[in-house]
């Protein structure tokens, strides 16, 4: 159906209407994608607060003082290996073995679950350390951008479940391989925010 | 909404994209290992350069943190997001460069403005003392 | 919290008798004509047995049209609440002089002004656009149907969320009276702690979540769902804005989303985002709101832009002049309006430098938007034009927005923006502007499309009489304004001490009182044209138009095309026309449409009931409702069998039975 000769002679009658039905086609990949993309704007005025706000101690920790690189160094290996095995997931995906695909997914999803953890973690240590969003505009624009992104991946996890039981029941249907597509791109896209983050928020945030 | 329903069946203007991007992104084996090595060295980089205090000048180290950091963003979109310009006949690449190019207005311009507020309004303001002993 | 037994706190958090406003006497009555209006309507659709058939077929309606009516309907109950605020405004100023000090409390007025500017906005302007944007684009691109068709109604519903909130907050608590953006510090919880900015800033987020789906949605439409040969450059000028407002809603709204947020989590849980100690920069906020402020605006008058580009070629009887300018300046005006929010707030203190690059971008907008003014006058130039009501209030347009754009050219001069800042002249402008340019914009379009969409044409002698009361009304309402807004007076006061100024106040009364003659005589123009239906009965192409949405009957069947069309020329439907098309009236096929869901009304229901229980830190009902939201979207994902189908004879009988040719005249006449 895609090209219709488009006829300018004018002796020939020209064709108004596609007589027959033609198949369907689906703009859901690239509507997630515009998601994605709207999301950056979160993510994007949050940076910016960041920014703005990021030596705003009001004489209290600086980043210097809070940060665990360490930690971070973890946190970052774990979101990056799971963005891996995610593809491992997509490429199973592709010569449509269920079970080994399911088993990179559950391996996906438990190293974010451990992501989340830590970074819980981290929080609720700085938090006992007088170190809360409330205590200063610098680290509420941490906890406030570290945290969405965090909120980010727990959704991701949960999507990632109720997918992993979807694909369970009815299994590697054209819908749910579009599915499990949108969440790889979701998975990517925040392993990709983290770049951000670690660089911006924690590795720049304990220079300055 | 994690799962935007599917579309009405209808007619389009070509034969599109939403199978072929399917099929053709998902990218191999190779992409994904070489996209993992290429991103861990651009992380490990950074880290080291800051916790190893490599650099005496925090400014050289921040500008060097954040080239790395925008290389790694270019790595990832390539062998993990599989951002081509072919993928839905180019308009993910469009939409994406649009939203760089807002974003980069977003925070360039907003840094550039609250810079300049804070340096004429709020010249006493703790948080620029701090700053300046700091520095 | 009240002091009462701890029971009562954890079960209805802040909320209590005292929190409704009975002491109010003018709130008091409204609730009264608000309730009995609304049990009338009940009782009347109950009364009829119309439940069912509201519910079936449009409220759990996924058809881009029935939403397209929808939205329009919500737009129009919302501009007679934003505009009962205007003119209660209006009257009190023109009022409040020496010791008479008004009948609105400087509280009250507060409420008012900010509800009157976040309800005309977001409720009026944008539910139109998207109205509009609904109704028309899938018909234009020869479509069944958007890309989305269940977020499409989800994002319908999420407005309705917003609005239910902000009516709310009339009558149980109040609302916000930190102006139409909820600026910082009065909207921190220090100097704000009602439930009022908690009520703007939920009711903003869960429509701006429906406005940034509709936004997805419809760029995905355009980009997949056009019939084939419609290029790029053949698309209808209303379609290309269409995709340039959407695209614009894509990249803007998550920065109101996020300002917002940031803003609550400073009232909630005690953050310093905006706050004026610990660091806080009130500043920020005011940065973040115009990055969305500005495209704002673009995004309300694209849309006109396009719907101006469809009026002026029909009723002159021409070829747009000037379409792929007119595209290139519509996109232009797409990215430049992202560069120039900063003139919302030259006199913070950015300094020269940062203000010069601003005041030239914004000037630079200029261009694009004055080559479209040239385009629509060369357009009718020659052409055989027709003084219908939509051209009417096109030419209303050109004359009242260009002194608007013009006054806004005046104001993006820095140094000159340094006196008029938060002037009445600053509110005349953007009124002129948006109404100028939007609410003619959306008259015009109601007159233009109300056919399509019924069947049969609108009154001319009421709509041309609501058109003057608008025109006339406008200048008698905003010209006062200038002059003030040029004599220093600043915007937004309750109560004057200058006598001499009185004069033009009630002056501005006078034509906000025009304006609202102009408002009862659309809504008799309705009344009017529904009582002689019969007589304005029209068929499928009443306007001898262009494009593609005068191709099918009307009202269109719910597939809209029984064949998608093939389009050669960029005016489609009349390249149709002059080539001898004939209607085909057999060999239908069967159709694919996707089935109605009641799920975007529960999805929505609940987030309300999620917004008000934290408006009233009723946090169990938050946790219950918001919980329940996620079970029900992910039960939702669960439905795989979301098509229906319309077999051959059904659509037959569509096209059939279909409204096509005028009806015969006489029987009523």
């Amino acid at each position: 159906m895609n090209t219709v000769a488009i006829d300018t002679a004018p002796a020939e009658p020209r064709k108004f209407l596609c007589l027959e039905e033609a198949h369907p086609h689906n703009g859901t990949l690239l509507g997630f994608w515009l998601y994605l993309m709207s999301d950056c704007f979160i993510f994007a005025s949050l940076f910016a607060c960041n920014a703005v706000l990021g030596t705003s101690y009001a004489g209290g920790p600086s980043g210097h003082d809070v940060f665990d690189l360490t930690g971070l160094a973890v946190n970052t290996a774990l979101l990056l290996i799971s963005s891996v095995t995610f593809g491992f997931a997509m490429l199973e995906m592709a010569r449509q073995r269920k079970r080994a695909m399911l088993g990179w997914l559950a391996v996906s999803g438990l190293l974010a679950a451990v992501f989340v953890g830590l970074e819980i973690h981290e929080f609720v240590t700085m938090i006992a350390e007088g170190a809360g969003p409330g205590r200063s505009a610098f680290l509420s624009s941490f906890f406030t951008l570290v945290g969405t992104h965090g909120l980010h991946v727990t959704v991701g996890i949960l999507w990632l479940i109720v997918l992993m039981v979807q694909l369970g029941k009815h299994g590697l249907t054209e819908a749910n391989r579009r599915r499990l597509f949108c969440l790889s791109m979701f998975w990517h896209f925040l392993d990709l925010v983290w770049i951000g983050v670690f660089s911006y928020v924690y590795l720049v945030g304990v220079l300055r | 909404m994690s799962h935007p329903s599917p579309s009405v069946h209808d007619h389009g203007t070509s034969h599109d994209a939403g199978h072929e991007t399917m099929h053709a992104a998902h990218g191999s084996l190779r992409s994904y290992l070489t996209g993992f090595v290429l991103a861990a060295i651009l992380t490990i980089i950074p880290f080291w350069l800051v916790m190893g205090h490599v650099i005496a000048s925090p400014q050289t180290t921040i500008l060097i943190v954040l080239g790395l950091a925008a290389v790694q963003i270019v790595v990832h979109m390539i062998y993990f997001l599989h951002l081509d310009t072919k993928s839905e006949n180019g308009w993910n690449m469009l939409a994406f460069m649009f939203t760089v190019v807002l974003v980069v207005i977003v925070l360039g311009a907003s840094i550039w403005v609250m810079y300049n507020e804070n340096a004429n309004m709020m010249p006493m303001s703790p948080q620029y003392i701090h700053h300046k002993q700091g520095a | 919290m009240p002091d009462r037994p701890a029971i009562w706190n954890f079960l209805l958090g802040r909320l209590s008798l005292s929190s409704l406003p009975l002491d109010n006497t003018i709130v008091v009555w409204t609730f009264v004509a608000v309730a009995l209006g609304g049990a009338a309507l009940m009782a009347m659709i109950t009364y009829y047995k119309k439940w069912g058939y509201l519910w079936h077929e449009w409220f759990t309606s996924v058809d881009h049209k029935r939403l397209g009516v929808m939205y329009m309907v919500l737009g129009t109950v919302m501009l007679f609440r934003g505009f009962a605020d205007a003119i209660m405004m209006r009257s009190q100023q023109a009022v409040a002089f020496g010791s008479n000090m008004g009948y609105l409390p400087p509280h009250h007025y507060d409420q008012i002004f900010t509800a009157h500017g976040a309800i005309m906005i977001f409720f009026v302007a944008m539910p139109y656009i998207a109205g509009f944007m609904n109704f028309v684009m899938p018909l234009q691109i020869g479509a069944r149907d958007v890309a989305f068709p269940f977020l499409n109604n989800f994002s319908f519903w999420l407005t309705v969320s917003g609005v239910v909130l902000f009516m709310t907050s009339l009558f149980i608590g109040d609302f916000s009276h930190a102006g139409w953006l909820g600026m910082p510090p009065v909207s921190e919880l220090k100097q704000s702690p009602g439930p009022g900015v908690d009520y703007y800033i939920w009711g903003l987020q869960l429509s701006g979540l429906g406005t940034l789906l509709t936004g997805i949605n419809f760029v995905v439409t355009v980009i997949k769902m056009r019939a084939p040969g419609m290029t790029l450059m053949k698309m209808p000028m209303f379609t290309w804005t269409t995709l340039c407002t959407s695209g614009l809603i894509v990249v803007t709204f998550p920065i109101l989303t996020a300002t917002l947020f940031l803003l609550s989590l400073d009232r909630y849980i005690g953050t310093h985002f905006f706050t004026s100690g610990f660091g806080g920069n009130v500043m920020m906020y005011v940065n973040l709101i115009w990055v969305w402020g500005h495209p704002e605006v673009y995004i309300l008058i694209l849309p006109m832009f396009g719907l101006y580009s469809e009026i002026v070629p029909t009723f002159s009887g021409k070829r747009l002049f000037g379409y792929s300018s007119m595209v290139y300046a519509t996109a232009s005006i797409m990215i430049l309006s992202y560069l120039v929010w900063l003139h919302h707030f030259f006199t913070m203190g950015s300094g020269a430098d940062v203000n010069s690059f601003f005041a030239l971008t914004t000037m630079l907008i200029s261009i694009p938007t004055g080559a479209k003014i040239f385009n629509w006058l060369f357009t009718m130039y020659r052409g055989r034009v027709r003084f219908t009501v939509p051209m009417l209030w096109t030419m209303g347009f050109l004359f009242t927005f260009t002194i608007g754009g013009m006054t806004g050219v005046m104001l993006s001069v820095a140094p000159a923006d340094f006196l008029l800042h938060n002037s009445l002249f600053l509110v005349a402008h953007f009124h002129n502007v948006i109404i100028g340019g939007v609410v003619f914009g959306v008259f015009a379009g109601i007159n233009y499309w109300f056919p399509k969409a019924f069947g049969f044409r609108l009154d001319e002698f009421w709509g041309k009489l609501s058109f003057w009361f608008w025109q006339i009304g406008f200048w008698v309402a905003f010209g006062p304004l200038y002059v003030l807004g040029l004599m220093g007076v600043t915007r937004r006061l309750s109560h004057f001490t200058d006598p001499s100024l009185q004069i033009w106040f009630i002056i501005a009364a006078f034509g906000a009182f025009l304006i609202l003659l102009g408002i009862l005589s659309f809504v008799m123009q309705i009344y009017v044209s529904i009582r002689h239906r019969d007589r304005l009965a029209v068929g499928s192409d009443p306007w001898d138009a262009r494009t593609l949405e005068w191709s099918t009957s009307s009202p269109p069947p719910p597939y809209n095309f029984a064949f998608i069309p093939i389009v050669h020329d960029r005016d489609t439907w009349t390249d149709m026309k002059k080539h001898g098309y004939q209607r085909p009236m057999e060999g239908f096929n069967a159709i694919h449409m996707p089935k109605n869901t009641g799920t975007g009304v529960v999805l929505a229901a609940l987030g309300t009931v999620f917004g008000f229980a934290m408006v009233w830190y009723i946090w169990w009902l938050a946790v219950v409702s918001f919980v329940a939201l996620i079970a029900v979207a992910i039960v939702h994902t669960f439905n795989y069998d979301r098509d229906s189908h319309l077999s051959a004879e059904e659509v037959s009988q569509f096209e059939h039975n279909g409204n096509w040719e005028p009806k015969a005249q006489g029987a009523t006449a």
